[in-house]
């Protein structure tokens, strides 16, 4: 049995939700790069991480979602890949106090490699470097969120299974009519295939539209690989309240559909844009109603 | 089609160097700018936005498409201008202050420039005081502001403000997109539309054009 394997022996583990929102209630200005904060305001990353474990998230992700140095270099910060990437982990593995384990983020470069932005030399070393950093400060797994492009997924899975460490990778399915395409146009098989044949320990999707689509996605998902199953949903769908973008759905009818995904067969469940500690923790009380009825 | 329909295919298939070759040729061949772009150009585009609405093409074929287009249309450029044409209209595009992403900026500027527009890309990023400038400088009809992001969506209405204490707003129409831009906040902020995909964008800026002339 793997050590991966072993995680989710005991069943389904809770993860975390959204980081940059709670960053920005204790004080991250709009447009800030949130990945700075590692450095300037650890402390106040931390008690991010905290409250995610305090409210029963067994898996918490790291600040780092941003600090792939090609998306760095869109705020020149690439120079500070290694030293935020590695604080990162080290904040994270604070706040978990040994309650959680700690899967290091790692986003997209936010370029294309299809229109020749970037090449795909530049896209597997951007990723290598920042999987290096995390895998050195001791994260636990890897995970490479909202991607969209099926071929970056698998330059950075290559690269970010150099490092030894289990590898997740999840996409946003956030276009076509029915929010079953990532922008690129990849459908959750297609993302299957390409999660199982790079080698990754989990597939998943995160972003794009609330927990109640996220059923089908999983269960597609499921269908066209073997791998357990990764979803992180956002709390609903956006919506406009008195000038504020809000996300639709409240704490309980979050956790009320969240916690159907465990049924169907998701191995890791949290919840991405709009959800807080609020969101994990009603999940949390719900999936132990499940387990212990 | 004719000798030439090989720049359909080409701008359909997103394959600027033939594109650009073929139209090359074309020109030295003595073909007219305009017959050009009304038998393959445009159509070509058309049916891409019609792949891209069926959901056989999403975002990176389109762009490609786009470039395609986009280089072919340079070339003609010079000659349109000397004959006097004009271009559909002249548009200043850039993600709003605070937002860094682009894909979609980007891709609704190249479709804009593909539709025959004079695009002024500001980039990322993009101060309300650099959006008022542009369009002073360029004296665009139309501005197209987009965020990712929903923390940096209230820099949609600082920029509209802006406009509107420069004394420019009733000199410019305002189109806001971005995955979590909807319709309703571009009623609330004052934007005069909201764009859900870059075709969409397309035939606002051509209905603009379109209702002032």
């Amino acid at each position: 049995m793997t050590t991966f394997e072993k995680w989710l022996a005991a069943g389904p583990l809770i993860t975390d939700g959204a980081w940059g929102t709670e960053l920005q209630n204790r004080g991250l200005a709009a447009g800030e790069v949130p990945d700075s904060w590692n450095l300037e305001h650890p402390e106040r990353v931390e008690q991010v991480g905290a409250a995610y474990r305090e409210a029963g998230s067994r898996v918490i992700l790291t600040n780092t979602f941003r600090s792939n140095p090609i998306a760095l270099a869109a705020s020149s910060l690439e120079g500070s890949t290694e030293a935020l990437n590695r604080a990162g982990v080290a904040i994270s593995k604070k706040a978990a106090a040994g309650q959680a384990l700690v899967f290091a983020s790692m986003g997209p470069t936010g370029k294309l490699l299809m229109t020749g932005d970037v090449t795909a030399d530049q896209v597997r070393g951007a990723f290598a470097r920042q999987a290096a950093a995390l895998a050195e400060a001791r994260a636990d797994a890897l995970v490479l969120e909202t991607m969209s492009d099926i071929e970056e997924a698998g330059l950075a899975l290559a690269a970010a299974r150099e490092t030894g460490l289990p590898v997740i990778v999840s996409f946003a399915f956030d276009s076509g009519r029915k929010l079953d395409r990532t922008m690129t146009g990849a459908t959750p098989e297609q993302a299957a295939r390409v999660a199982q044949e790079g080698g990754a320990a989990a597939v998943g999707a995160n972003c794009g539209a609330g927990p109640a689509a996220f059923t089908e996605i999983c269960r597609r998902l499921r269908a066209a690989c073997d791998l357990p199953v990764w979803l992180k949903p956002n709390a609903g769908l956006p919506k406009v309240v008195g000038g504020q973008v809000l996300y639709s759905e409240t704490p309980d009818e979050f956790a009320a559909s969240a916690v159907e995904l465990l049924s169907a067969g998701a191995s890791f469940v949290g919840g991405c844009c709009g959800t807080s500690p609020d969101f994990i923790r009603a999940l949390a009380k719900r999936a132990g109603a499940c387990v212990s009825s | 089609m004719s000798e030439f329909g090989g720049l359909y295919d080409a701008i359909l298939n997103g394959d600027q160097k033939v594109s650009v070759a073929l139209t090359r040729q074309a020109l030295e061949e003595g073909v007219e700018p305009l017959d050009l772009i009304h038998r393959y150009m445009i159509p070509a585009m058309d049916e891409a936005g019609k792949r891209f609405e069926c959901e056989d093409f999403f975002v990176p074929e389109l762009l490609l498409a786009a470039r395609a287009m986009k280089g072919a249309l340079e070339l003609l450029r010079p000659r349109l201008a000397a004959s006097g044409a004009q271009p559909a209209g002249r548009v200043v595009i850039g993600t709003v202050k605070g937002d860094l992403h682009d894909i979609g900026k980007n891709l609704v500027s190249s479709m804009l420039e593909g539709g025959g527009f004079e695009v002024t890309d500001l980039g990322a990023d993009v101060s309300p005081e650099k959006f008022v400038e542009a369009v002073r400088k360029t004296g665009a009809q139309i501005v197209c502001l987009s965020a990712l992001l929903t923390v940096t969506m209230p820099s949609m209405k600082t920029t509209i403000e802006a406009f509107r204490q420069a004394g420019i707003r009733d000199q410019v129409k305002v189109l806001i997109g971005g995955a979590p831009v909807t319709e309703q906040y571009a009623r609330e902020i004052g934007a005069d539309g909201y764009g859900g995909n870059a075709n969409v964008a397309v035939a606002l800026a051509r209905q603009i054009v379109a209702a002032a002339s």
